[in-house]
């Protein structure tokens, strides 16, 4: 099978991941009938070959049994992060990470195996006073050079605070969702089914959204 | 399978908060990014600091007239740029904001994860964000058919029918990768074609789109979505209404000078006046690319505005003899 990487895109990531700190598991749900699964499953493996800090596991729909709830997996191809102690921080992906969205993919790996993005304290302290359940979508179509910043966001603000939950949503992949939530325009964020933000905004935006819930 | 690779890797040096630099270039457009690579190329202590690498780069398919590189997509350009100054080791702190300049005996930036930097000399190259129509409908539908950039959101118009309203070089550019995957563009725009001839006749060839000029929009009308805009036609002096799922707004930008209202003088559309070394009202802090009253707002004319700047700079450090 021809590799999705070229050897020079496998090398430059290859030397970004020598950053990593611990170790993660990635867990890709598939099912046989799913259109980019196929493709999704080759760019995580090719992935998780560049570094043996990554673990990946894949796992098909009907072999997921609790994990469905545990993580939430309502659609295929969607793959989810665990830290270092298996803690599932609230990180997913729905969809194939390719174009733009390689970015915000490896920016996940970095963060959730230790690599800190440095917040303002008073940003950080923002965080950590979320003390409701937050969920963000993140709609991205794989051409759209803002889409990783905001997907950059809301996962890290749901691996500092463990009431976050952040998604990134491939809009054309996932089209009856993206009709659901009205999505002609991306990056579109969605927090908690009732809140909109347009493009990528920046973290204090997310919060002043969060805190109005 | 495409990768628009982009991502650095985690910072070796950190960034030093404490030093004195000698210039620091704010944008990471073409003007930041090559007023840096000069800097740096002169000896300068530079500092390239902003949050999106291309900067409004990041908004365009592809470039067809920076001389050397052919048609290129910009997100390759971006990458070229990119890789140019990585090869310098020109130092970078990206994804940050800019809160505040002030001038002191240095300048002094203020950040958004709390930091503040401090340099002699500032190139401020922050560009512009997308003008808006500001007609009724425009924000009540943005995102659900109203859209500012076409790299992004072409995609949900497949086999649709899209307007595009404008009629420089950005909104012809925006006419033609939009007429490969919509069924019908139409182009609004309220006087003549302000693009390049060779881009206009390209245009003119294509089957799938209409051309409406002298045409103004007076509003954009919907239902949950957008279902079209209504216009006044100036040769007739009739109103009509044109049906179309989504609009692309592409009618130049303004200026993001926000940051330096009341430091340095800016002309009536808020652009920073630059003379021809690059240098705004206050010496030691230069101006370059779109945010400028350079009326050409082109990429090349914008790189090579940094560099002017940063060549600018490098002349007034050694006359004030503290290099």
């Amino acid at each position: 099978m021809e590799k999705l990487f070229s050897q020079d895109v496998a090398n430059q990531i290859k030397d970004i991941f020598k950053g990593m700190v611990n170790p993660i598991t990635i867990k890709l749900y598939v099912d046989g009938n799913c259109d980019t699964c196929q493709e999704t499953k080759q760019l995580l493996s090719e992935t998780a070959e560049l570094s043996d800090k990554i673990n990946l596991d894949i796992i098909e729909l009907a072999d997921a049994g609790d994990d469905l709830v545990t993580y939430g997996i309502e659609r295929t191809p969607a793959f989810i992060f665990l830290d270092e102690k298996g803690t599932y921080r609230g990180v997913k992906f729905n969809g194939i990470p390719a174009g733009h969205e390689i970015n915000s993919f490896i920016s996940a790996i970095m963060e959730m195996s230790g690599v800190e993005f440095k917040f303002s304290d008073k940003v950080l302290e923002r965080i950590a006073k979320i003390n409701k359940p937050v969920d963000i979508k993140v709609f991205v179509t794989l051409s759209c050079p803002h889409c990783p910043g905001a997907v950059q966001t809301a996962h890290r603000l749901a691996m500092l605070n463990s009431n976050v939950k952040g998604e990134m949503i491939e809009a054309q992949t996932f089209y009856d969702l993206s009709t659901k939530y009205n999505v002609s325009g991306v990056p579109k964020i969605v927090i908690n089914d009732k809140i909109e933000l347009l493009g990528n905004q920046p973290v204090e935006e997310f919060l002043k959204k969060i805190e109005s819930l | 399978m495409m990768f628009n690779f982009q991502i650095e890797k985690p910072k070796t040096a950190l960034i030093d908060y404490q030093t004195t630099y000698d210039f620091i270039a704010l944008g990471l457009g073409p003007a930041g990014m090559n007023g840096a690579l000069y800097a740096k190329r002169k000896g300068l202590k530079t500092l390239l600091v902003g949050y999106d690498l291309g900067g409004q780069l990041n908004n365009t398919s592809d470039v067809d007239n920076y001389l050397g590189l052919g048609n290129i997509d910009a997100s390759m350009m971006i990458q070229k740029f990119k890789d140019h100054i990585t090869a310098l080791e020109v130092p970078m702190l990206t994804e940050v904001k800019v809160t505040s300049i002030q001038k002191n005996d240095l300048f002094e930036i203020g950040l958004d994860n709390g930091e503040t930097l401090r340099t002699k000399t500032l190139l401020y190259a922050f560009g512009g964000n997308p003008r808006k129509l500001g007609v009724p409908g425009e924000q009540l539908y943005a995102s659900k058919g109203v859209s500012y950039c076409v790299t992004c959101d072409a995609p949900f118009f497949k086999k649709r029918h899209v307007i595009v309203a404008g009629g420089g070089n950005s909104a012809l550019d925006a006419v033609i990768d939009l007429s490969r995957i919509a069924s019908k563009v139409t182009i609004v725009h309220r006087s003549q074609f302000k693009g390049d001839l060779t881009t206009v006749d390209q245009i003119k060839a294509l089957p799938n789109v209409n051309i409406h000029l002298e045409t103004q929009i007076l509003e954009i009308q919907g239902d949950i979505t957008m279902t079209g805009v209504r216009v006044f036609e100036k040769k007739t002096q009739t109103e009509s209404v044109i049906e179309a799922d989504g609009i692309f707004i592409e009618i130049g930008h303004i200026p993001n000078s926000t940051l330096l209202e009341g430091l340095v003088e800016l002309n009536d559309s808020k652009e920073i006046k630059v003379d021809r070394f690059q240098q705004t009202s206050i010496p030691g802090l230069y101006a370059a690319g779109d945010v400028t009253d350079n009326p050409n707002k082109q990429i090349i004319i914008a790189t090579s505005e940094g560099a002017v700047a940063a060549l600018s700079a490098t002349s007034f450090i050694n006359q004030k003899g503290d290099k």
